[in-house]
């Protein structure tokens, strides 16, 4: 156990090294999120009160998924997938650490650094062009939860998608396909409110949507009481059911490695 | 150098005029001026480029799956737009087949940009860990050596969405389509391209500057890339003159698309600014060579 928080620590610190970097990068975050703003804009203006929305909710989660984005790495991938392919993973087998537990560690390290450093701005940027709805104390709390939750299933998913590479090789390909499902399906493209039934319904009961548009729902108070609580076990659930997964294929991975280039 | 000689090709004329624009400034002793520079220039691309493709084949399982996620992570963008329309049939006045015209050509544009060019984006990192200097001391302009690297064939997936889109779309458009349209049509596309390609090498130049701006500059090519492909009817007046004036991305599509659907320009432009791209792809394009020389003439090494 003792040596695990100092991972996160050490991933926190290694991952807030370029706080400039960072902010360049929410720059891009808030310019995505004013054009998405404007897509909604018009569509809720089209359809008002459609899902459910109102033009303001609607404007407020195009900025809230831009903010999302560094948190829970929506665009995937894993410094671990790196060294699966030079083999330096055969080190961090050879550590008296789990290697998932290790690797966990530091992606919630790195997932407070990326809230910290490119969460506000996008934020910001809604808050000061745009009429945006603000959580109350309640809502807020229960949307840190359930950012915690994406983060530990985002890196559930992405910790499988990476062990995959012990078999093809190159996780890049099958990072390449999940990469469209976890973006559309998790509401990132378009709120899944908006989505045509039955789409709507399947893209809800997926894992993907416990990443972006559960966190986004409990931001702005749509889900209260029992329906907050069926929020979070949703994604409490998927992200036990994955990581469970993820820890199975670790010890096949074990049995598996062959580290390349000698 | 940077008129478009093939303005009915846009792989043909961005190649040219890009690459020769920038190679000229690399190639040294000044033959820079006579035709066989840039096509030096192109060939030496083609050379680079090729190595990396046969690269990139050792795994070809994995090309094959990128390929096919790069197409349907490209065509996500159809999907997001396509959901809009099952819940409005015009979204800020424009129609399905008008919005899906603008997506194919903002993203046939920038396909073959970042095709092309789109690696650039790495400078920053290779200045930060001092991979450029091997780069300098190759007798090729290390600009084609940067748009080369990781060369795979798997890009070439992006291209094949807005191919289809713009197949479905232009038929469907409800315009009269006089030549003067069908001319403009390739010739955005073309001139779309080499304002992307001018924005990779400018955003690429910047990084000499500043090595932390390429999380910025994203805004304004994978951005760019975005907004384009939605009427700018749907943004605040301010907003599309920032996207005008300043980073001229409205030349992209926008301008020539409004002629193109015979629509009023929502700013009150004059109406030669529609016809403006051609120009607006050369000057930037003189503009991102400039930058990049200067950008190289003032880099200094990290030393270590």
């Amino acid at each position: 156990m003792g040596v695990i928080p100092w991972v996160s620590w050490y991933a926190l610190r290694r991952y807030s090294a370029y706080p400039l970097g960072s902010m360049a990068e929410a720059v891009t975050n808030s310019f995505f999120g004013v054009v998405r703003a404007g897509i909604v804009i018009a569509l809720w203006h089209a359809r008002p009160g459609l899902g459910g929305y109102d033009t303001a909710d609607a404007v407020t989660y195009s900025f809230l998924t831009q903010s999302l984005i560094g948190p829970v790495q929506i665009f995937g991938g894993m410094e671990l997938a790196q060294r699966i392919r030079s083999g330096d993973v055969a080190i961090d087998l050879h550590r008296p650490v789990n290697l998932q537990a290790w690797w966990l560690a530091d992606d919630v390290g790195r997932a407070v650094s990326t809230l910290a450093l490119r969460g506000l701005p996008p934020m910001l940027v809604g808050g000061l062009f745009f009429t945006m709805r603000l959580p109350g104390p309640g809502e807020a709390a229960a949307f840190t939860v359930s950012v915690a939750l994406a983060v530990l299933l985002s890196f559930a998913l992405r910790y499988l998608i990476t062990l995959s590479q012990f078999w093809t090789h190159d996780e890049r390909g099958v990072q390449a396909v999940t990469l469209v499902l976890s973006l559309f399906l998790s509401g990132m493209i378009v709120p899944l409110v908006a989505f045509p039934e039955p789409l709507g319904a399947l893209a809800r009961a997926l894992p993907c949507s416990g990443l972006i548009q559960v966190p986004a729902d409990v931001f702005l108070g749509r889900r209260a009481g029992g329906a907050l609580l069926s929020g979070l076990a949703f994604q409490a659930g998927w992200a036990a059911a994955l990581l469970a997964a993820g820890g199975l294929l670790t010890r096949a991975a074990e049995r598996r490695l062959e580290a390349q280039g000698g | 150098m940077v008129s478009d000689p093939t303005a009915g090709d846009a792989t043909a004329g961005d190649a040219t005029a890009d690459d020769g624009t920038v190679g000229e400034g690399v190639v040294p002793d000044g033959g820079a001026k006579t035709s066989a520079a840039p096509a030096r220039v192109v060939t030496t691309y083609c050379l680079l480029a090729w190595t990396w493709v046969r690269a990139a084949g050792q795994y070809p399982v994995s090309v094959a799956l990128l390929a096919l996620g790069t197409m349907v992570t490209a065509g996500l963008d159809i999907m997001g737009i396509l959901v809009l329309f099952t819940r409005a049939p015009r979204i800020a006045g424009f129609t399905s087949a008008e919005v899906l015209f603008l997506y194919g050509t903002s993203a046939l544009s920038f396909s073959v940009s970042d095709i092309v060019l789109g690696t650039t984006e790495r400078l920053g990192e290779r200045v930060r860990d001092g991979t450029l200097d091997v780069l300098l001391v190759r007798p090729v302009s290390p600009l084609v050596q940067i748009a080369t690297e990781d060369f795979t064939p798997r890009r070439f997936g992006r291209i094949v969405p807005p191919v289809l889109v713009l197949a479905f779309a232009l038929p469907r458009l409800d315009i009269d389509w006089t030549p003067g349209r069908v001319a403009v049509v390739p010739l955005m596309a073309a001139s779309g391209t080499v304002i992307f390609g001018a924005l990779w090498v400018l955003c690429a130049a910047v990084q000499f500057v500043l090595l932390n701006s390429h999380g910025a500059t994203k805004a304004i090519t994978y951005g760019g890339a975005f907004l384009t492909q939605y009427p700018m009817t749907l943004f605040a007046r301010d907003f599309v003159r920032g996207v005008t004036f300043v980073v001229p991305l409205a030349f992209v599509n926008w301008e020539p698309a409004l002629y193109v659907l015979d629509r009023p320009d929502p700013l009150g432009l004059p109406g030669w600014t529609r016809f403006a791209s051609p120009a607006v792809g050369a000057a930037l394009s003189a503009a991102a060579a400039l930058a990049w020389r200067t950008g190289l003439r003032h880099y200094r090494s990290t030393g270590s």
